[in-house]
């Protein structure tokens, strides 16, 4: 197998906190590899170590068949990285900015700003292209980044969190122009707290909480691991939950999770819209009213759930104590 | 990595910093609106008390030399500040990503601040012609202490570089060194001749290189004391004030350009 990114146990730490806890990774030429986690869990470390930034305290990493930690110079030359913010100097024009970076990946003068002309057409920005960046909205700076991180068509690419923040339309828009690229052979390590981004682009996903990779697989792996897709059902009668409970049971693949509060419950089941309708004529059988019923697909919070038993919410403080300590 | 790298990058990353010089002006007005207040405020407020015969004629030439120290001493802050927002903003992280020479970011950085410093003497100098400053020498030392001037300046711009990455906010950056740049500029000969300090406070002001370069830039303008009558110091680095702020720049571009270095290879692997 032709590997592109591989990394052996990584470690590393900032005092007592451990934000890496010995990472495997292999990604395979011209694929996707989706780092999936909530915030703090270690997938920006991941990056940060890959593309030279950041010395690992142990283990080793190797892009396009060069050392990291020892070669760092001619590994640059083969990465592109857009980060978690957009680094685009908002002083500067969208050409200008992609104009630096192709003289500072030394294509030479020429060959920069014809590269930055052809990038500010395949992004959409042409028009813009002579405009300071700080007059672009957050989605075309976003852009803007890739197009930095494409200059030198490096045949491997880091996109660490490229949607977040941005609006719906932005993130599809986004999606469009990574899926392109890996059309054209790039390997790419994308780091989401998005299932759906993940599943959208990534071949294979790795989980990753507290530094470790906790699940690894392709999304529909990693889905029949945690139940599939989610039944959801609100009662009218809240005295009534318990017997609604015991009806569906039979239905799912692991018992419902019901909440009083809400007077609903929660199911993993397989074969959705078909259990949707056996639990709705169950309950309508048993003269059980209901107030809303649905199936919906696993978010990372039931990937989460299923695997460490607490939810992404729950990391929260440890994402604080990372982001200071980082 | 050859040598023309390294010069090249440097030069491309001086010219994505001038661009910002361009793209906002206001940023070069206010720049350089303080020194033109302070030339205003010291040569009328106070030239006519230290100067009463001239009314303040003679205060106005002493003064300007001053001014300019003072005022390229404040401008070194940018260096600081600006590295700080491109840690902040994750500039240097994308920098640090690309084979380019580590150095220019930091090297590139002092040269554009050089010439953001020329751009400041220029108007400085043409408020200062008005207000009745003149060299006396000729062009050549003339052209010497205003590229004595500049040196000093950059030299500063490397203690900034430090500065500006270890602590990286800008706004911490500007608070800071004003504290430590307001006392430097004025324990020193830059607005009153030293005979009047108190004898510690003198000592300090003697050795102090902002004293020393406005001495070497009045020297080399033709300006001489408002008041000839007063003692003349005789400290070493005021006798020998051109030699003493090269090697004083010399130093602390030795010194801290290293800090610097390190402390940018440290601040953005974190």
């Amino acid at each position: 197998m032709d590997v592109a990114i591989e990394v052996a146990g990584l470690v590393k730490r900032y005092g007592d906190l451990t934000a890496l806890d010995g990472v495997d990774l292999q990604v395979p030429r011209g694929t996707v590899l989706g780092l999936l986690g909530p915030n703090g869990a270690g997938k920006t470390t991941i990056v940060r170590i890959l593309t030279t930034l950041l010395q690992p305290d142990a283990g080793r990493a190797t892009i396009d068949g060069v050392d990291v930690l020892a070669n760092p110079r001619e590994v640059r030359k083969r990465l592109g990285l857009s980060g978690q913010y957009a680094a685009v100097d908002e002083y500067l024009t969208g050409f200008e900015n992609l104009d630096m970076i192709g003289r500072l990946y030394h294509l030479g003068r020429r060959r920069s700003r014809e590269r930055a002309r052809e990038l500010l057409a395949q992004f959409s920005l042409t028009d813009a292209g002579d405009r300071p960046t700080r007059t672009y909205s957050g989605g075309m700076r976003r852009r803007l980044d890739l197009a930095g991180a494409l200059v030198a068509a490096p045949p491997v690419l880091f996109l660490d969190e490229p949607t977040t923040g941005l609006d719906p339309r932005s993130r599809t828009e986004m999606w469009g122009v990574i899926q392109r690229l890996v059309a054209d052979g790039t390997t790419l390590l994308l780091t989401t707290q998005y299932l759906e981004e993940a599943d959208v682009l990534a071949d294979d996903i790795v989980v990753i909480d507290h530094g470790r990779a906790i699940a690894r697989g392709t999304s529909d792996q990693l889905k029949a691991q945690i139940g599939g897709e989610r039944l959801e059902l609100t009662v009218s009668d809240a005295g009534r939950l318990g017997g609604a409970v015991d009806l569906v049971t039979p239905l799912g693949v692991a018992p419902p999770v019901a909440d009083e509060h809400r007077r609903s419950l929660t199911m993993p089941v397989t074969g959705g819209v078909k259990a949707l309708r056996q639990a709705l004529d169950l309950l309508e059988a048993a003269g059980l009213e209901v107030d809303d019923a649905g199936v919906r697909r696993p978010t990372l919070d039931d990937v989460f759930l299923t695997l460490t038993g607490s939810t992404t919410r729950d990391d929260e403080a440890e994402q604080t104590e990372e982001v200071g300590a980082a | 990595m050859t040598t023309v790298d390294v010069v090249s990058d440097a030069a491309v990353v001086a010219k994505r910093n001038l661009i910002k010089i361009k793209r906002v002006p206001d940023l070069l007005v206010f720049t350089t609106l303080s020194p033109i207040m302070f030339v205003l405020l010291f040569a009328y407020v106070f030239g006519g008390a230290i100067d009463p015969s001239g009314g303040g004629a003679a205060y106005r030439e002493f003064l300007i030399a001053g001014i300019f120290a003072q005022t390229v001493v404040f401008g070194a802050t940018n260096t600081g500040a600006g590295l700080a927002d491109d840690v902040k903003k994750g500039i240097v992280d994308r920098f640090r990503s690309l084979p380019m020479a580590p150095s220019a970011v930091l090297t590139g950085r002092t040269l554009s601040d050089v010439v953001n410093n020329v751009i400041v003497l220029v108007v400085m100098s043409i408020t200062g012609l008005i207000v009745g400053w003149r060299i006396h020498t000729g062009p050549l030392e003339a052209l010497w202490g205003f590229v004595l001037l500049l040196i000093f300046a950059y030299a500063i711009s490397w203690i900034m570089a430090w500065l500006g990455l270890l602590i990286p906010s800008p706004e911490v950056i500007n608070n800071a060194s004003f504290i430590v740049i307001f006392p430097l500029t004025f324990v020193a000969n830059t607005f009153v001749p030293l005979d009047t300090l108190p004898g510690p406070l003198r000592v300090f002001a003697e050795w102090n290189p902002v004293s020393s370069v406005t001495q070497a830039a009045r020297e080399l303008f033709g300006n001489p004391s408002p008041n000839p009558s007063a003692a003349v110091s005789t400290a070493w680095s005021l006798e020998h004030a051109q030699l003493y702020t090269l090697i004083w720049s010399v130093a602390v571009v030795a010194v801290f350009a290293p800090l610097a270095a390190a402390q940018y290879r440290r601040a953005a692997s974190r």
